[in-house]
């Protein structure tokens, strides 16, 4: 399982993509999802909405469990993946890619986000 | 995630093999299991058209012999075990003297003195114990049998084909919830037509020093009929899907037989006492007076999964409790199995919904289970 190297990760296994224009994508890793399960359902945020910094933002269903999605970084939502909402796998097939959830313009980001490499040994203890 | 007691996880005799096809593994009543290889979604529509193996040697299997078995089996369970014949099973419980639950069972009854009963993992110890106490007084011998069987099943419609490339038992003549002692792959089986999964099927008991070689039989002879090796998570959704009760959700001790709709499992008219049954008589006569709560099916019309424990609502009032839920693969839907008032039992009753975490989602009143097979 490999961590894309130009992404940033919280400890909640989020991963947050580098702003362009001030706005960042928003997913989870290969590590939650393959610790989900199948996700069945998802709840993003929607559109317009603040999300803060290690607070919930949505849900993640998966065959086995429910889960909370937190946010991690702080700002304005501005736009979701209506993909993800209709076809909820695409989190467990393409993670990193078509399975991102949120997009968000950041306001405040907190200090402890962490990089790819500390991400996997963080994952993997 | 589970929550559970720091202590030593027991392992089956496939446990190698589960780690070396990447399992993802889970904490099950004290043992390491599989919950599943890959996608559980893949694993439950592969047993559903193809076939699927499980590891189940995590259940509890106890022998009984001797003179009386038939009687002390009479005597502890529900069910009438003295009229069962010679190589066939049948699904059972054991109540408390109160009618409680303590635990759904499967009876094999493989010679005239000797039967094997088969607990969930959950409860082999608490089954175990009862048997033995009941069985002061009886020409009988209860026999802790847990260390000295693997059990394998081969689930789906494909498995005779598989099963039948391995064996030369008549599989043809062995009938749904039957058992014969037989060879497969060369390894000395009890083979019997049981299984937890709405499908066609196969559980083989072995010795556990023949479980890998058999496993490995039974791969590779699935290879071209797309079997794959499925693990607890997929059991769960296939048996919610069969409409199948499981031990801790839908059956507790505090339910009896008759509370949980099962009532049909307990045979008053067998020869002689038995355990519970002036309490079940009167939970009989109590059902019939002020029928209980009704186990019915529900469907969502959403995608939010019910989940055991959830309240079941209607025009704000809460009228039952969510036992099982799942997204169905082969519904496309969640589904969940609830206790409900009565009055709101009926097929097509309109206006139920559950309470997911405080939305009440629309969910359709079906009748049990939610899928058959085609025979």
């Amino acid at each position: 399982m490999s961590n894309p190297q130009q992404l940033r990760y919280s400890k909640e296994h989020e991963w947050l993509s580098t702003a362009e224009d001030g706005v960042a994508t928003v997913g989870i890793t290969e590590h939650a999802a393959n610790a989900l399960g199948d996700v069945v359902f998802v709840q993003l945020p929607e559109a317009g909405t603040t999300v803060s910094a290690g607070e919930t933002c949505g849900e993640l269903e998966s065959t086995k469990s429910v889960s909370d999605l937190y946010s991690p970084v702080t700002g304005e939502v501005t736009e979701v993946n209506e993909d993800v909402v209709n076809d909820p796998s695409l989190v467990n097939s393409a993670p990193f890619e078509g399975g991102w959830l949120f997009k968000v313009r950041v306001a405040e980001e907190p200090a402890d986000l962490l990089s790819a490499d500390e991400y996997t040994a963080f994952s993997a203890g | 995630m589970s929550s559970t007691e720091p202590t030593e996880l027991r392992h089956t005799a496939l446990d190698a093999v589960h780690r070396s096809l990447g399992a993802t593994m889970t904490d099950f009543a004290g043992w390491d299991m599989p919950l599943r290889y890959g996608s559980e979604r893949d694993e439950h529509l592969a047993v559903r058209t193809r076939a699927g193996l499980f590891d189940l040697s995590h259940m509890g299997e106890i022998t009984v012999t001797g003179t009386d078995a038939a009687a002390l089996l009479n005597h502890a369970l529900v069910g009438n075990i003295a009229s069962v014949g010679v190589g066939r099973a049948r699904y059972t419980m054991i109540c408390q003297a109160d009618g409680g639950i303590l635990d759904d069972l499967i009876v094999y009854r493989l010679a005239e003195t000797e039967y094997m009963v088969v607990a969930n993992a959950s409860n082999a110890q608490v089954v175990l114990d009862a048997l033995t106490e009941r069985a002061a007084g009886f020409d009988a011998e209860v026999r802790d049998d847990r260390d000295a069987y693997a059990l394998i099943a081969v689930q789906g419609p494909e498995s005779p084909g598989i099963l039948k490339s391995l064996t030369d038992a008549d599989l043809d003549g062995l009938k749904y919830y039957a058992g014969l002692p037989g060879t497969v792959a060369g390894v000395p089986a009890l083979i019997a037509r049981t299984g937890y999964t709405g499908e066609d099927g196969f559980e083989l008991f072995v010795r556990p020093e023949h479980a890998v070689e058999l496993w490995q039989a039974l791969t590779k002879a699935g290879e071209g009929a797309g079997l794959v090796p499925c693990g607890l998570s997929c059991r769960d959704t296939l048996r919610l899907e069969a409409g199948m009760p499981l031990y801790g959700h839908e059956l507790t001790r505090e339910l009896t037989p008759f509370d949980a709709g099962l009532g049909r499992v307990v045979k008053f008219e067998k020869e002689g006492d038995f355990v519970g049954r002036e309490a079940l008589a009167e939970a009989a006569a109590r059902a019939q007076e002020n029928p209980p709560r009704v186990l019915v099916g529900l469907v969502a019309e959403g995608r939010r999964v019910p989940r055991a424990g959830y309240a079941v609502v209607a025009g704000g009032e809460v009228i039952g409790e969510v036992t099982s839920g799942a997204p169905s693969p082969t519904l496309g839907r969640p589904i969940a199995m609830a206790y409900v008032d009565a009055a709101h039992a009926a097929p097509g009753t309109e206006g139920v919904g559950v309470d997911i975490r405080g939305t009440h989602e629309p969910y359709q009143v079906v009748a049990l289970p939610f899928y058959k097979r085609q025979k």
